[in-house]
């Protein structure tokens, strides 16, 4: 049983990459790569069952935690073209100029 | 006299199978909306279902398929984690989206038959 | 000094979750002593607080969890069924709600629930609403949305005329 539903899973995760691939916008990607990411952890936690050594799921709880800060990291990438600036400075310069977007 | 002993042992499997069984059809039910529907915003809710009651499926299938052990524990800290960050995440894109300027289909949006797909993309 | 003991509690908790390890002597004093760290850490560092260790607010939250996980379930069904039909029929909306928690921590747990249900999406957040998307229109009922943030309102442990009650 848990084999057939760990297939399921990687189709699942296959129609991920299939949007992750088609895009259009950076930001279908970058759902696609976070709910990949949701699935992974999953995934690893049905195939540290799958080969009965349950130390895989520290790697889950891991890959969880990781998968979060990844897409935010990627969004304020994209956002402010920088990882080299606090997000808590951006938003005090913005209440300072008064530009609220 | 039954044996309840092995009895009981199976049902557990068998609920735990069950659990985890929809919990990926649930998983396929959402992938499946992420490439069908039509805009972003709209892909954020199919993504959503593979987030939260799929996740809570699967992961209540496991823990029913360890039982009351450390393993079990883990899984639900997974699951907290999970719970914790999966909403934050969405908002973020979504958010950053928005920010950006990307404009939503709003109305009534009546994506093509499965069948009618390819011919659409063929013609357009 | 509520919060030193939650967040101990809470690190210890994790510590043997994670590790395992009841018996061996040497471990569980090396786990004390990155529990102490940790504490001591946080103190210094000052973010040990009322949204940090939230320990009075955990049965509020629970209850209130249970009701969002029953709202959770409801909506991932409807979802899905639309997702599932051929011929699909999507009512997007964009809804401005203006019915807000009054505490920052209210607002948070409103905007997350939001989010937290399939079908509807925070999009953006402000001092006096929160922007919607909503993938059926069915799903962006004002009075839906005005149960869900009194019961926020509730986990968070305003008071019920909307009063933001005053914490020690």
């Amino acid at each position: 049983m848990i084999f057939v539903v760990t297939l399921m899973m990687t189709v699942a995760m296959a129609m991920m990459l299939a949007r992750l691939l088609r895009g259009p916008e950076l930001y279908d990607r970058v759902l696609a790569v976070n709910s990949f990411g949701t699935k992974t952890v999953l995934f690893l936690c049905l195939f540290s069952f799958l080969i009965d050594r349950p130390d895989g799921i520290d790697i889950a709880i891991l890959y969880s935690l990781m998968n979060f800060i990844g897409t935010i990291a990627v969004l304020k990438f994209f956002r402010y073209r920088s990882l080299d600036i606090a997000l808590a400075q951006m938003a005090l310069r913005r209440a300072v100029s008064g530009d609220h977007e | 006299m039954i044996e309840w002993g092995p009895v009981l042992e199976l049902l557990r499997h068998g609920t735990a199978g069950a659990f985890m069984l929809v919990g990926a059809i649930f998983m396929l039910i959402g992938s499946s909306g992420v490439l069908r529907l039509p805009d972003f915003y709209t892909r954020i809710h199919a993504a959503g279902i593979t987030d939260t009651l799929a996740t809570v499926l699967l992961l209540a299938g496991m823990m029913i398929e360890a039982g009351f052990t450390q393993t079990s524990a883990k899984l639900a800290l997974v699951g907290i984690f999970l719970f914790l960050t999966s909403p934050t995440a969405t908002h973020a894109v979504a958010n950053a989206a928005h920010k950006a300027g990307l404009k939503p289909r709003l109305g009534t949006v009546e994506p093509p038959h499965p069948r009618d797909v390819d011919i659409n993309e063929k013609k357009g | 000094m509520g919060y030193i003991a939650t967040l101990a509690l809470m690190l210890a908790a994790l510590w043997l979750t994670l590790s395992g390890y009841f018996h061996n002597q040497l471990l569980l004093s090396l786990g004390g002593l990155s529990v102490v760290i940790t504490v001591a850490l946080a103190l210094r560092m000052r973010i040990l607080d009322d949204e940090a260790a939230p320990y009075y607010r955990a049965p509020r939250l629970l209850a209130y969890s249970v009701w969002l996980m029953v709202e959770i379930i409801k909506a991932n069904l409807i979802v899905a069924k639309t997702i599932l039909r051929p011929n699909m029929v999507l009512t997007p909306r964009m809804v401005r709600i203006k019915t807000l928690p009054a505490s920052g921590f209210g607002r948070a747990l409103f905007a997350n629930s939001i989010t937290l249900t399939p079908g509807t999406v925070s999009v953006d957040l402000d001092d006096d609403e929160v922007i919607v998307h909503a993938i059926l229109k069915e799903m962006t009922n004002k009075n839906d949305f005005a149960e869900m943030a009194r019961r926020c309102a509730w986990a968070a442990g305003e008071k019920a005329d909307g009063e933001e009650e005053v914490s020690a």
